[in-house]
């Protein structure tokens, strides 16, 4: 059974995040990069199911520029077999994400599709469902545990309410959250043994996409500061304090 | 003018109290607002639905197979009845909205905005990006239709005094079979709802243990107040996952937040920006929530919590 696992190139999570001041978008240059941490849960599972016997190949693919290179790079560190790299400049929403990516799963007639639940830079949470919606396939969102059974799958996702289970035919799109696993450490054989793998590079031309009209960014703020507040030394205190807003 | 459709969240025969916000949201654009409802039994939420302030009309889509919320089903029937003059889709921004909105925007071809938290005009909005570290003001083509998720946290639910008109619809899509229910874990407590709770105490890592998440359970209990927690805490398996708060987790705006043992991670923050009032009690004077808190007490919580407990 053949995978496909997509990964984004993303500000890393630990980065502080500026503003620039003429409200033109955040600073990305000169900052860390990483891969987007829930992408890396999603390479993470599609390994345990090749350990497990269930998956044959897996196929890691990024949408982005020159740099995103690095990111598949840490995928096939990961042990994806083989990646794509769909070579395509500047901000790429999400619909427009999809529509490579669903192009690229049936091109390579993927049974399964594993995506980050969210990328952490524009916190849109759409690519997946988008993917599946295009390939007209099951979708499994924040998923905490999968398991497959021949053509089918059993996902359980963390929703609002609890742990609802879909039990689902494929191919299929999941995504994935932060409880499905933990992305195991990468050891430098697995680095140096990623440099050799074999990367596909195509383009919205070639998958035949033409990113249309999306939403445009007229201006980019920091959020509203919040003013620091009063430390207080006893429970007393504070009490008196909670009281005195009429909060308690 | 607009006219906006809101998909509705229910189990249960209760309506999700996040459906008054998106309509707050919707007057903020301004039209005319309509409520669709899926289930296969709906003469109670569709009441409660109608009674919203601003809403013009409920419509009902009964149908066995829209018992339970599963995309893959309800998505083409949203298109269905969306593509009858609607000029903006709306859905709440919790789990609910987050898989289904998106789908609905691939079929309708349309680029989607998610977590409105600020209305501009009928075209524009602003939504958080980056853990809610930076805000962006987007411009969002008009045809043939905006499909967009509301950050909950950022509006005030309307009132229930309205009486639309409830209308029963049947909507000719053909649906997958592609995608069974299996069954809902459900978290039950007798507690505020997190989301909509005024007062909310979380609990981190520090807590150590579910027996000792206990401190955290008996102060909510007597604030009144919703439990949430640290995805540290969640992780560590202390409590369920549905009371994280964060970015990755529940998105909240209760009038008190009482941090306890939460050392104020930028994902952690993103789900508190909006609340009112937050206390932060943290053994560590250098911990980042003391940079937001309103009022900060540097000590151990497990002395702290029970005291503050009997003391309120
Ligand atoms: C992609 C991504 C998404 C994430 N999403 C979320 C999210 O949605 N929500 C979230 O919460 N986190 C999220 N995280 C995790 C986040 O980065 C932090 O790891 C997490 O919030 C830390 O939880 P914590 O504060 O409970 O634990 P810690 O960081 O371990 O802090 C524990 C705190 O308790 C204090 N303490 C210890 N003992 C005591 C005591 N006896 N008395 C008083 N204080 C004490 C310590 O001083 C410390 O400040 C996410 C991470 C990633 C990578």
């Amino acid at each position: 059974m053949k995978v496909l696992v997509s990964v984004k190139r993303v500000v890393d999570y630990n980065v502080r995040i500026q503003v620039k001041s003429d409200g033109s978008g955040v600073v990305t240059d000169g900052v860390k990069h990483s891969m987007n941490p829930f992408d890396e849960i999603a390479m993470e599972e599609a390994v345990r199911l090749r350990e497990k016997g269930v998956v044959t190949e897996i196929v890691a693919v990024t949408i982005g520029g020159q740099k995103s290179e690095e990111t598949l790079r840490t995928a096939l560190a990961f042990g994806a077999d083989r990646a794509v790299h769909v070579k395509e400049e500047g901000d790429i929403q999400p619909l427009t994400a999809a529509k490579a990516l669903a192009a690229v799963f049936k091109k390579e007639e993927g049974k399964l599709f594993l995506l980050g639940k969210q990328a952490i830079d524009d916190d849109a949470s759409q690519t997946g469902q988008m993917v599946a919606a295009l390939l007209d396939c099951p979708q499994a969102t924040f998923a905490s545990k999968v398991e497959v059974e021949g053509e089918t799958a059993k996902v359980t996702r963390e929703i609002d309410s609890g742990l609802e289970t879909l039990d689902i035919d494929l191919p299929a799109v999941v995504t994935v959250d932060l409880r499905l696993n933990e992305p195991r450490y990468l050891k430098l054989p697995d680095i140096m043994k990623a440099k050799k793998k074999p990367i596909d590079a195509m383009s919205f031309a070639d998958l035949g996409i033409t990113p249309g009209a999306g939403l445009k960014v007229t201006k980019t703020s920091p959020p509203p500061s919040r003013s620091k507040g009063v430390m207080v030394k006893t429970v007393d205190e504070l009490v008196e304090a909670l009281k005195s807003k009429g909060l308690v | 003018m607009s006219k906006i459709l809101i998909v509705g969240e229910h189990a249960e025969g209760k309506l999700n109290a996040g459906v008054g916000k998106v309509v707050a949201a919707a007057q903020g654009i301004g039209g005319d607002i309509d409520i669709v409802l899926f289930g296969d039994s709906l003469g109670e939420v569709a009441s409660q639905a109608a009674a919203l302030d601003g809403v013009a009309k409920v419509c009902t889509v009964e149908r066995a197979e829209n018992a339970k919320p599963m995309a893959a089903i309800l998505a083409p029937q949203i298109v269905e009845i969306a593509k009858a003059g609607y000029s903006h889709v709306l859905f709440p921004g919790g789990t609910f909205g987050k898989d289904l909105a998106p789908r609905v925007s691939a079929l309708l071809d349309v680029q989607q905005v998610s977590d409105i938290m600020a209305v501009h005009s009928a075209s524009s909005f602003d939504r958080p990006t980056y853990a809610g570290n930076a805000i962006v003001t987007v411009e969002v083509p008009a045809e043939p239709m905006i499909v967009a998720t509301v950050r909950l946290a950022s509006f005030t639910a309307v009132g229930t005094g309205g009486a639309a008109a409830v209308e029963a619809k049947s909507v000719d899509a053909s649906l997958p079979s592609h995608t069974r229910y299996v069954g809902l874990e459900a978290q039950r407590s007798d507690r505020p709802d997190l989301q909509s709770a005024p007062k909310v105490v979380s609990g981190g890592r520090a807590l150590g243990s579910s027996e000792n998440f206990e401190i955290i359970f008996k102060l909510a209990d007597k604030m009144g107040a919703g439990v949430g927690a640290s995805r540290a805490a969640v992780d560590s398996g202390y409590v369920p996952n549905d009371m994280q708060v964060g970015q990755t987790g529940k998105i909240i705006a209760p009038s008190l937040y009482v941090a306890c043992g939460i050392s104020g991670a930028i994902q952690h923050l993103a789900g508190i920006k909006d609340a009112g009032t937050i206390v932060a009690i943290n053994k560590d004077e250098d911990a980042p929530i003391f940079e937001v808190a309103d009022f900060g007490l540097v000590g151990d919580l497990f002395q702290i919590v029970p005291e503050l407990t009997e003391k309120l």
